[in-house]
């Protein structure tokens, strides 16, 4: 099944558009990373890094790069004018004391009930590391997944339960996907967007969740 | 004259027992005590528990030790590699993968909680972080207010390591950018704690206001100027 659907960088684009200035923000590894290019420092939002950094940009091509100043992911970053750097008691401090007004994270799956599945796959031969990502999940005030809406296999990541281990349990505030946006609520999945050009029973079909739909619904331009 | 500055790594090494528990600072390749973990290789103690943020920064440093069965137990966050094509944790997926070194996963918020606990004289303590997680599991947890919690241990090092920028004779510290990282907070929670530093000051050469570390946290330091790049 051929689904309209966003990239990944329109994607970022859309999570992106959704970030009030003057917010204090941390961006988990992998896709949410992207939403730091839609992010200029003219944007006023505030990213913060694990390591202590809280005032970062990209580093413009060509900069030296500077060992001590990498962000999560160990890449090197710039500090803005107004940057402060801490200690990592600090640092978690502004993670887990409520401070972050949003962090986005990836994740492999997201339950209805806003549980997080996003460090662990349980493999075996897999080694369990979690770095920061239940702090984040535990700690920032808005928590937004952002993820395929299905994997590998076609298999829907919004599910009932979670099958991969914990990151948090009822920590999600909204969901941004390739094909919709949607906010856990206490009535259920909430639908808030979905992208141009895609119908109800499709994204419904690609979910293992009974979806609402918000009957202001917007579109999403691929 | 109070004097914690030693003349070598060898010195500044010396006297760590088998068994140790060892906390070692650094983030990535930042504020990584390279030269102390060689040093401790050279100097032969086994069967060390190691706190790390991850469990090693490409061959040198950690990874020799865990090559040459010096570790028995990694207590970290993140044991992984984080770049699949610039490994930085392959000793310790190697020997992880043959049973032959424990591993620990706390989340890295609670890592340098554990530790604060300790260099702070707190016990125990209730935190959300994991709760409703298999890293809660084995261990006591609360529901106060509504909101669950899990009961953490704190973290006491017999001997820290750390990389900081700038040291005097009485302890002092400072660190580059983002080099602080678990500097700071691992120097507090262990018993001897032990900075490489790019450069030794005059007592009073490190402005008070600018000391990161107070050098009572520090029991020894040892100049190892950084490699030209």
């Amino acid at each position: 099944m051929n689904l309209p659907k966003l990239s990944r960088e329109r994607l970022a684009q859309i999570v992106a558009g959704d970030i009030a200035p003057g917010s204090y923000v941390n961006l988990g590894i992998g896709m949410p990373t992207l939403v730091a290019d839609c992010l200029p420092p003219e944007r006023g939002v505030i990213l913060h890094s694990e390591n202590g950094i809280l005032g970062m940009t990209r580093l413009p091509e060509g900069e030296p790069v500077d060992v001590d100043v990498i962000n999560a992911t160990k890449e090197p970053v710039a500090l803005l004018p107004g940057a402060s750097i801490t200690d990592h008691v600090v640092s978690f401090s502004m993670m887990r004391g409520g401070h972050l007004d949003l962090t986005v994270l990836g994740a492999f799956q997201v339950s209805q009930a806003g549980d997080l599945a996003n460090w662990d796959t349980g493999s075996p031969d897999s080694i369990p590391a979690v770095g920061g990502a239940m702090d984040l999940a535990a700690g920032a005030r808005r928590v937004l997944a952002m993820m395929q809406h299905v994997d590998r296999d076609g298999a829907p990541k919004i599910v009932p339960e979670c099958t991969y281990p914990l990151t948090g349990r009822g920590v999600v505030d909204r969901i941004y996907t390739d094909l919709a946006v949607i906010d856990v609520t206490a009535q259920g999945l909430v639908v808030r967007a979905m992208v141009q050009g895609l119908d109800r029973a499709a994204l419904q079909a690609a979910t293992a969740v009974p979806l609402i739909f918000d009957p202001a619904c917007g579109a999403l331009r691929p | 004259m109070l004097n914690k500055v030693v003349p070598s790594l060898e010195e500044a090494v010396a006297g760590i027992p088998d068994g140790a528990t060892l906390l070692i600072g650094g983030f990535g390749a930042s504020g990584v005590p390279t030269e102390l973990l060689q040093a401790l290789l050279a100097a032969g103690a086994r069967e060390l528990t190691v706190v790390n943020n991850n469990a090693g920064n490409g061959e040198p440093g950690l990874s020799q030790l865990i090559r040459a069965g010096r570790v028995r137990k990694v207590i970290c966050s993140y044991a992984r590699s984080s770049n699949p094509r610039k490994p930085n944790a392959e000793a310790f997926a190697e020997w992880y993968a043959a049973g032959r070194i424990e591993l620990e996963v706390v989340p890295q918020g609670t890592l340098a909680e554990r530790l604060r606990a300790a260099g702070a004289g707190i016990g125990p303590f209730f935190t959300p972080t994991a709760y409703g997680t298999r890293l809660a599991e084995g261990k006591e947890t609360r529901v106060i207010d509504g909101r669950g919690y899990v009961l953490e241990q704190p973290l006491h090092g017999d001997v820290a390591f750390v990389k900081a920028h700038l040291g005097d004779g009485w302890g002092n510290l400072t660190y580059r950018y983002a080099g602080r990282n678990f500097g700071p907070v691992m120097c507090m929670a262990a018993r001897l704690a032990v900075a490489q530093v790019d450069r030794v000051v005059g007592v009073g050469g490190i402005a008070p206001e600018a000391v990161m570390t107070p050098g009572i946290f520090v029991q020894r330091v040892v100049e190892r100027p950084n490699e030209p790049a």
